[in-house]
């Protein structure tokens, strides 16, 4: 299969690779896919509690060309983003930015997936510290 | 490892790709020139000179791939290629033997062209189709073979070498146990013949397939080997028409393609005692230069039984076709097939056992001929680094090195 020139750069020069400490309140994590269908996403992102924005993205991706450069992608389209705009990320956008052929627009899927799976997981946590906090203060 | 690219040519990717097709032998292609040409007659043309020329040049390579697998020259019919051979040795017999019965014992790990002929025949109700699982290294279970056979079985078809992971099945052992039975043993022997010594009277193979593009011979030829006597075989044609080749193969006979095969098999055979020697060095030398630099790589198939130039290798926690656009400097395949037509990885790894995630990573490497002890080494430097690089992406190999087993985890499956 050939790849096109912008999924041979992200995969090249992947942007964003590596991890954020799941364990903090700040962070959201989202790991979607599997290992017997070939690939499998973890997408993380660092929210200003204060602002909504996304202050920075990281992901590692078991997956082919295309999987690797869609959660590249989804990276950088998700840094300076507010929490409701990355809501709004469709897999469409992913497929005409890297221009992946039909059999690959499941890897769009899976990291738009995981973008959801990572807004989730942040949303989450700040509930549970909501209601920590509220309890506490009721405790107190 | 300090390599000295500037003498390999990297214009292009290392071709390591055997086990799919061989580049044709020059001296092949010298020995088939002049049958494109001057001797163009059709070997059927009993009345001319151009007639008699071509069907000498057919008769010389009967003979030269009968000497290839210990058999007589009439026992050789040519045709298109493999999956002619295949479908004419499965089709042929359940037609011809249909009296008999109409029970197959086949391997799961055999070719689609074995695989797909079987289950036409079981979906258009000519046949029953046992497939058997091998053992986890590969290789036929005899006890459960025999076990298989019933009073209605007339064929047991098991391939010589696995195209995928070149594991040889024990073919004598096979054979015996066909013949006690009195049911016919057909191999698809297209990885094996020309690479390690085949004998059909010594392994009790009644047919055998061959092909032309996998020993450095052209594509588009092929040939089966049909026994003649003890048992005296009987294939019906799959083909209709003139009635060549025995009636078993109707159409004009592919003169140059024919000249080219018995060529590419004359000289498999002269040097086959040297090459396997030289592969197995190689083979060797790739397989331990990767797995000493690398943790978590797994072998597919027995490394005992094995073809020489072959070696199939499962990296854990790294995607096959990911690798695949690593090692691209290198002409190699994947039992990864990554679409959304088919998340299906390699049947004949699921077979062996192999879960679906270490099929996913796995790289088949097929030496031949014309692949260099550098290029072997060059082999080892870029598996190495595009492993070690895309393990340093996976979120599988992370959660490992973290200590969490991979199998407890709860994954969305898609």
């Amino acid at each position: 299969m050939a790849y096109s020139t912008k999924v041979i750069d992200h995969y090249n020069n992947p942007r964003n690779v590596g991890s954020l400490d799941a364990k903090d309140e700040t962070v959201g994590t989202g790991l979607v896919g599997a290992p017997e269908c070939g690939d499998v996403m973890k997408l993380q992102i660092r929210v200003n509690e204060e602002t909504g924005v996304i202050e920075d993205a990281k992901f590692k991706t078991f997956g082919c060309g295309s999987a690797i450069a869609s959660s590249s992608l989804a990276t950088e389209m998700l840094k300076g983003k507010t929490i409701e705009e990355a809501e709004k990320i469709k897999n469409t956008e992913l497929v005409q930015e890297l221009n992946l052929p039909p059999v690959k627009i499941h890897c769009s899927v899976l990291a738009e997936d995981a973008i959801k799976a990572a807004i989730e997981d942040f949303k989450k946590k700040q509930t549970a510290k909501r209601e920590k906090a509220q309890e506490a203060l009721a405790n107190a | 490892m300090a390599l000295d690219k500037t003498s390999l040519d990297l214009s292009r990717p290392i071709y390591m790709d055997n086990n799919a097709t061989t580049p044709m032998d020059p001296r092949v292609l010298e020995a088939m020139m002049p049958y494109f040409t001057e001797k163009f007659g059709n070997a059927a043309s009993r009345n001319h000179a151009y007639g008699w020329e071509a069907e000498e040049a057919v008769e010389k390579a009967r003979e030269q791939v009968a000497k290839a697998i210990g058999a007589d020259a009439k026992e050789i019919i040519f045709t298109s290629g493999a999956t002619e051979s295949d479908n004419i040795a499965i089709k042929g017999a359940v037609e011809m033997y249909a009296e008999k019965g109409n029970h197959i014992i086949t391997l799961l790990t055999e070719h689609k062209a074995v695989l797909d002929t079987c289950r036409r025949l079981e979906r258009e109700g000519k046949a029953t189709v046992t497939y058997l699982a091998p053992k986890q290294d590969g290789i036929v279970d005899l006890e459960q073979l025999e076990a298989a056979i019933t009073d209605k079985t007339i064929m047991v078809a098991i391939m010589m070498a696995n195209n995928e992971i070149g594991v040889i099945q024990p073919m004598a052992q096979i054979g015996e146990i066909c013949r006690k039975h009195g049911v016919l043993f057909f191999t698809d022997a297209v990885q094996a013949v020309g690479k390690v010594p085949v004998d059909v009277n010594a392994m009790k193979i009644d047919v055998l397939a061959i092909s032309g593009h996998k020993i450095y011979g052209p594509k588009g030829v092929g040939a089966l080997y049909v026994r003649r006597k003890n048992p005296r075989v009987k294939l019906a044609g799959v083909i209709d028409g003139g009635g060549q080749e025995r009636g078993m193969r109707s159409g004009t006979l592919n003169v140059p393609g024919i000249v080219g095969l018995g060529k590419a098999l004359e000289i498999a055979i002269e040097e086959l005692p040297s090459e396997m020697k030289r592969l197995t060095y190689l083979r060797n030398k790739l397989k331990d230069g990767i797995m000493s630099q690398l943790e978590e790589c797994y072998i597919n198939g027995s490394m005992e039984s094995r073809l020489p130039g072959n070696l199939n290798i499962s990296y854990a926690y790294v995607e096959g076709e990911g690798l695949l656009m690593g090692l691209k400097g290198l002409a190699v395949s994947s039992g990864s097939a990554c679409t959304s037509a088919s998340l299906e990885p390699s049947h004949v790894l699921k077979a062996l056992g192999v879960g679906d995630e270490l099929a996913h990573s796995s790289i088949r490497y097929g030496l031949g001929r014309f692949t260099t002890e550098e290029e072997v080494d060059y082999a080892i430097q870029i598996t190495v680094e595009a492993v070690n690089r895309l393990r340093e992406m996976s979120p599988l190999y992370e959660m490992a090195k973290a200590g969490i087993d991979l199998k407890t985890v709860q994954w969305n499956h898609h």
